[in-house]
C-alpha cells in the first residue's frame, strides 16, 4: 500500500510540473500582454513595467523563476490589482468560495443521493418523475439563470435575501442553490441509474432471497455499491465547486477565486492566471487522490497491486 | 464491512470538514452584518451614510498609479488636486489662486494652508515630489503618457528616461507651486484636476510598495473630503469624513459605503431594494425605460468617439470616394437608437463639450461636413461608389468588418454590415477578436475595417484629434496627411483663435479624407437615489461626493 501512495504522489508532481509548464507556454504564446492597453504605454514606461515584473528575462529564466518561486509557494505579484500578491488574491478570495462551496457540497451529497435512491425505489412512479424531471431541469437550466431568478424573486420581489455579498446567513441561499443546481441534478441521475442497476444485481436476489429486512438490503448492500460512480463524480467535483464558480461569484457580487479564472487570462494577467491554475490543480489531484483511496475501502475488488 | 464503513465515513468526513472549515468564518461576517450592509433607517439617525456602487474592484487607488475611472472615482473623494472641476466649472482646491504669466509659459499656483488626513501639513513640495514620482520610468505608471499633454518643460523627456531634475516644477516656497510650460497652453488648470496631479505624501508612499499603501488604512494619508478606513479586496470600501480636509465644513457625508460590483445586473437589484444609492452603470436593456421613466437616471455626454478605422495601406480603400459611400451608407441616428443609451450621432470626431476661444460648442460650429447622421445621402453614397467604378456595389471585393467580442460592439457591426448590404450592395464579413488578441491585430494593422474608440482626458479637442497625426501611436487606421500633422503642430504651439482655428480646419480636413467612419459620440449613465442630494461629475466623468449630503 505505502509504495502505492508514493507512486501516487511521485505521479501528482509530475502531473502538477507538466500542467504548470504547459499553462506557462500556452499563456505566453496567445497575443496581448499584461500592459496592452487601448492607449499605449510609452515605451520607456512599459520597458520599466517589463522590468519590473521581469518580463524582459528570456523565457526560460522566466519560467525557471516561477518554479523557483512556486516551490517556495511565492505565487508573484498580480499585475491587475498594483502591490498585492497573487498568495493575497488567494486568501482573501478562497475562504468565500470554499464557504459557498462547501455548503453546496452538502446539499448535493445529503439531498442528490437519497433523492436519487427514492427514485430508483420508487422507478416510474409520479415521485421518480418529478425528482428527474428537477434533475432534468437542474442539468439544463445554466447557473447564471438560476442565479437572476433568485435574486429577482428572492432578493427584488419578496426581498428575503440581500441582492449581494455574503454579508448575512440568508445571503448564501441564492448562491449555494445556483452553485449546487447542477451537480444536485447530476448526483441524484447518476445514484438512481446506478442504484438501478445494483438492484437487478444477482447477490440482491440472493439477499432478498435470504429473507433480509428490505431496509438491510437496500441499504447495506444495495446503496453503498451503488455510490461508486458517486464517489468517482463527487471527489472531482468538490475540487471544483470549492474553488468557486466565476458565472455565480460574479452575479451574486462574492470576492471568491471562481472569477480569477476567468477574469486572469482577459487581464493577461500572468501571475495569477499561473496562481491559480496551480492551485486548482493541486486540489483536483488530492481530491482524485482520496476518490481512489475510498475506493479501495469501499469496494474490496479493488486491490492496488502492492511491491512490483 | 467495517472498511466500507469506514470508507463511507471517511467520504463524508472529508465533505463535512471541507465544509466546514470553509464554514468558521461566516459568524464572524455575521456579526458585523448589521452595520455593513445598513438599508434606511438601520444606521443612527445622526450619521450621513450611503452605499455606493463603485464597479470593479479597482487596480490601484494611488494618485499616481490609477489610470481607470473605477479607481479615479475613489481618488476624486480621497485626495484634490490644485483645482477642483465639477460639471464644467474650475473651483480652487488646494491651490487658492493662481496667475499666468504674460507669455503664458510660466503658472504660478499659491497653496492655501492644508493638511494631510494625518493632520501633517502639505506644501508644494508635496506636489514637487508626487508629480516627478509620475512621470519617473521607475514608478512605471501608466498613466504617464498625460505628461505629453501638460506642455510642461522636460516633463515628458522625464516620461522617456530624461532627467528628473530639468523638469519645470518648482516650490520656491512651502505656499507657491511654479509651472514652467514649454508653450502657453490654455487648458493646463482644467487638467491639473485630474487625479494624476493630486498630491502624495512621500512617507505615505514609501510606507507600502506599488500603491500597496493606498489600499492599506493603516497607510493610506490623503488630502481630500473622505479618507479610507476600510478595503476587502473583491468587497468594498469604506469611506469617512476627512476633519483634517481644509473644506472640511462643506463636507456634509459622514460616511460612504463603496462596494464592487461589477456585474450590473445585482448593482441594479440591489438598489431597486434598497441596498444601493449610486450605480456607475445599470444593464444596457433596463436603459430605454429608464430614460423615459425615472426622474433619478441619469444620462451624460462623455468626451469620447465611436467609430471604425479604414485600413488607408490597403488598395481597397484608397479612392476616397469609396470611403465616403460607405460613411455615408451608415444610420448613425438608427445605431443611437438601437444602443439606446442617449448617443449623439457622430459627423465629425470631437464630440458636444469643447468650447471654442469664442465660447462657441466645438461640436456645433464644426457642423456635419456633409455628413448625414440620419439616411438622407444614401443616393449620395450609391452615386459616389458607382463614380468609383462600382455601380450597385458590382464588383467591390468582400472585406471584413472587426471588432473586440462584446454585445454592444456586434450589435453596430451587424447594424453596419446590414446598411452596407442594403444601401450599397456590398458584402462584409463579421469577426470578433478578445480584446487583447484584437488590439495587437489592430494596431498591426491586420484588418480591413476595424473598431475605434477615444476618450480624452482632458478640455481641448487636440486630445482627440491628435491620434491620427502619423506619429501617434493611437493612429489605427495609419492615416497620413502632412498638412494635417502641421495643423496639429501648430494648434499644439499656439492659443485662442489661432489654436481653434487650426482644430477647426484639421477636423475638416479630417472629415474630407475620411480614414474613419465616425459613428457616435459616447455617453455615461448613472442612477441615483433621490436621498443622495448635492453629488457631481467632472465633464470627464469622474464623481464628486464633497458636496453631497442625504435627504431627510
Amino acid at each position: 500500500m505505502k509504495t502505492y501512495y508514493l507512486k501516487r504522489i511521485f505521479s501528482m508532481l509530475i502531473t502538477i510540473i507538466l500542467i504548470t509548464t504547459l499553462t506557462f507556454a500556452m499563456m505566453h504564446s496567445i497575443p496581448g500582454g499584461p500592459f496592452t492597453r487601448e492607449r499605449p504605454v510609452p515605451d520607456e514606461i512599459l520597458r520599466a513595467l517589463n522590468a519590473k515584473y521581469n518580463l524582459d528575462d528570456p523565457i526560460i529564466i522566466q519560467y525557471l523563476n516561477y518554479m523557483k518561486g512556486l516551490i517556495t509557494f511565492d505565487l508573484g505579484p498580480s499585475y491587475s490589482k498594483i502591490g498585492t500578491t497573487v498568495n493575497d488574491l488567494i486568501y482573501s478570495g478562497f475562504p468565500s468560495s470554499a464557504k459557498v462551496g462547501g455548503l453546496a457540497t452538502i446539499l448535493i451529497v445529503v439531498l442528490g443521493i437519497p433523492l436519487g435512491v427514492i427514485s430508483a425505489l420508487k422507478q416510474n412512479k409520479p415521485i421518480d418523475y418529478f425528482v428527474m424531471f428537477m434533475a432534468t431541469l437542474g442539468i439544463t437550466v445554466p447557473s447564471f439563470v438560476i442565479a437572476t431568478l433568485i435574486i429577482y424573486f428572492f432578493a427584488g420581489k419578496l426581498g428575503w435575501i440581500p441582492s449581494f455579498g455574503l454579508s448575512t446567513p440568508a445571503s448564501y441561499i441564492g448562491p449555494v442553490l445556483a452553485l449546487a443546481g447542477y451537480s444536485l441534478s447530476f448526483v441524484s441521475r447518476l445514484t438512481r441509474s446506478s442504484m438501478l442497476e445494483v438492484l437487478r444485481q444477482d447477490y440482491i436476489r440472493t439477499a432478498r432471497a435470504n429473507g433480509l429486512t428490505e431496509l438491510s438490503v437496500i441499504g447495506r448492500h444495495a446503496v453503498k455499491n451503488a455510490l461508486i460512480p458517486v464517489v468517482t463524480y463527487v471527489g472531482p467535483m468538490i475540487a471544483a465547486i470549492l474553488t468557486g464558480s466565476f458565472v455565480v461569484e460574479k452575479i451574486f457580487a462574492i470576492n471568491g477565486i471562481g472569477r480569477y479564472f476567468v477574469e486572469s487570462v482577459s487581464n493577461r494577467d500572468y501571475t495569477t492566471i499561473m496562481g491559480v491554475t496551480v492551485f486548482y490543480a493541486v486540489f483536483y489531484l488530492i481530491m482524485v487522490f482520496f476518490v481512489d483511496v475510498a475506493y479501495a475501502l469501499l469496494d474490496p475488488r479493488i486491490k492496488f497491486k502492492e511491491g512490483k | 464491512m467495517k472498511k466500507r464503513i469506514l470508507a463511507i465515513v471517511m467520504v463524508l468526513a472529508m465533505i463535512l470538514s471541507l465544509s466546514l472549515a470553509g464554514c468558521t468564518k461566516p459568524a464572524e461576517t455575521t456579526t458585523a452584518a448589521p452595520t455593513e450592509a445598513p438599508t434606511e433607517g438601520v444606521e443612527p439617525a445622526d450619521e450621513a451614510v450611503f452605499n455606493w456602487n463603485v464597479g470593479a474592484d479597482p487596480k490601484t487607488i494611488d494618485p499616481c498609479l490609477n489610470g481607470a475611472s473605477d479607481g479615479g472615482d475613489v481618488i476624486n473623494q480621497t485626495f484634490e488636486g490644485l483645482v477642483r472641476e465639477k460639471s464644467g466649472v474650475i473651483y480652487p482646491g488646494i491651490a487658492e489662486s493662481w496667475d499666468v504669466s504674460e507669455d503664458g509659459l510660466t503658472v504660478t499656483f499659491n497653496l492655501r494652508e492644508s493638511k494631510w488626513s494625518d493632520g501633517s501639513p502639505l506644501t508644494a513640495h508635496d506636489f514637487v515630489y508626487s508629480w516627478k514620482r509620475g512621470m519617473d520610468p521607475a514608478t512605471a505608471s501608466e498613466y504617464s503618457w498625460i505628461w505629453e499633454y501638460t506642455n510642461i518643460v522636460g516633463a515628458y523627456a522625464a516620461v522617456e528616461g530624461e532627467s528628473l531634475d530639468a523638469v519645470g516644477v518648482s516650490a520656491p516656497d512651502d505656499n507657491t507651486l511654479v509651472v514652467q510650460l514649454e508653450t502657453p497652453t490654455d487648458y493646463i488648470v482644467s487638467l491639473l484636476s485630474f487625479y494624476h496631479f493630486m498630491p502624495t505624501k512621500q512617507s505615505a508612499v514609501e510606507a507600502g510598495a506599488d500603491g500597496a499603501w493606498a489600499k492599506d488604512p493603516a497607510n493610506a494619508v490623503s488630502n481630500g473630503p473622505f479618507k479610507l478606513t476600510a478595503y476587502t479586496i473583491g468587497e468594498g470600501l469604506t469611506l469617512v469624513k476627512n476633519e483634517n480636509y481644509w473644506n472640511a465644513d462643506a463636507v456634509k457625508l459622514d460616511r460612504i459605503e463603496g462596494k464592487f460590483i461589477d456585474e450590473a445586473s445585482t448593482a441594479y437589484q440591489a438598489y431597486q431594494s434598497g441596498e444601493l444609492d449610486f450605480l456607475p452603470d445599470v444593464p444596457a436593456a433596463e436603459i430605454p425605460s429608464l430614460i423615459a421613466e425615472d426622474p433619478n437616471f441619469y444620462v451624460f455626454p462623455l468626451l469620447g468617439t465611436y467609430y471604425y478605422n479604414f485600413n488607408m495601406d490597403l488598395e481597397l480603400f484608397q479612392d476616397p470616394k469609396v470611403r465616403r459611400a460607405l460613411t455615408l451608407a451608415v444610420d448613425r441616428e438608427m445605431i443611437c437608437e438601437t444602443m439606446g443609451s442617449g448617443q449623439v450621432p457622430a459627423a465629425g470626431f470631437v464630440p458636444p463639450g469643447f468650447l471654442d476661444h469664442e465660447g462657441n460648442d466645438f461640436f456645433e460650429t464644426a457642423g456635419t461636413y456633409g455628413i448625414a447622421t440620419d439616411d438622407s445621402k444614401i443616393a449620395e453614397a450609391q452615386q459616389l461608389l458607382a463614380e468609383a467604378g462600382y455601380p450597385n456595389g458590382e464588383g467591390f471585393p468582400e472585406f471584413t468588418i472587426m471588432y473586440n467580442t462584446s454585445e454592444g460592439h456586434q450589435l453596430v457591426a451587424e447594424l453596419i454590415q446590414e446598411m452596407f448590404k442594403t444601401n450599397l450592395g456590398i458584402n462584409t464579413k463579421l469577426e470578433n477578436q478578445e480584446w487583447a488578441v484584437f488590439q495587437d491585430t489592430r494596431k498591426a494593422g491586420d484588418y480591413e475595417l476595424s473598431r475605434g474608440g477615444w476618450l480624452t482626458d482632458f478640455m481641448d479637442p487636440m486630445g482627440l484629434l491628435s491620434i491620427f497625426t502619423s506619429e501617434n501611436a493611437y493612429n489605427d487606421p495609419n492615416y497620413y496627411n502632412e498638412a494635417y500633422d502641421t495643423l496639429l503642430s501648430s494648434a499644439a504651439k499656439t492659443r485662442g483663435a489661432e489654436h481653434f482655428e487650426a482644430l477647426y480646419e484639421a477636423q475638416e480636413m479630417l472629415m474630407t479624407d475620411l480614414p474613419i467612419i465616425p459613428i457616435y459620440h459616447y455617453t455615461d449613465v448613472m442612477l441615483v437615489s433621490p436621498r443622495l442630494q448635492g453629488w457631481d461629475r467632472s465633464v470627464l466623468g469622474t464623481v464628486d461626493f464633497s458636496g453631497a449630503s442625504i435627504a431627510e
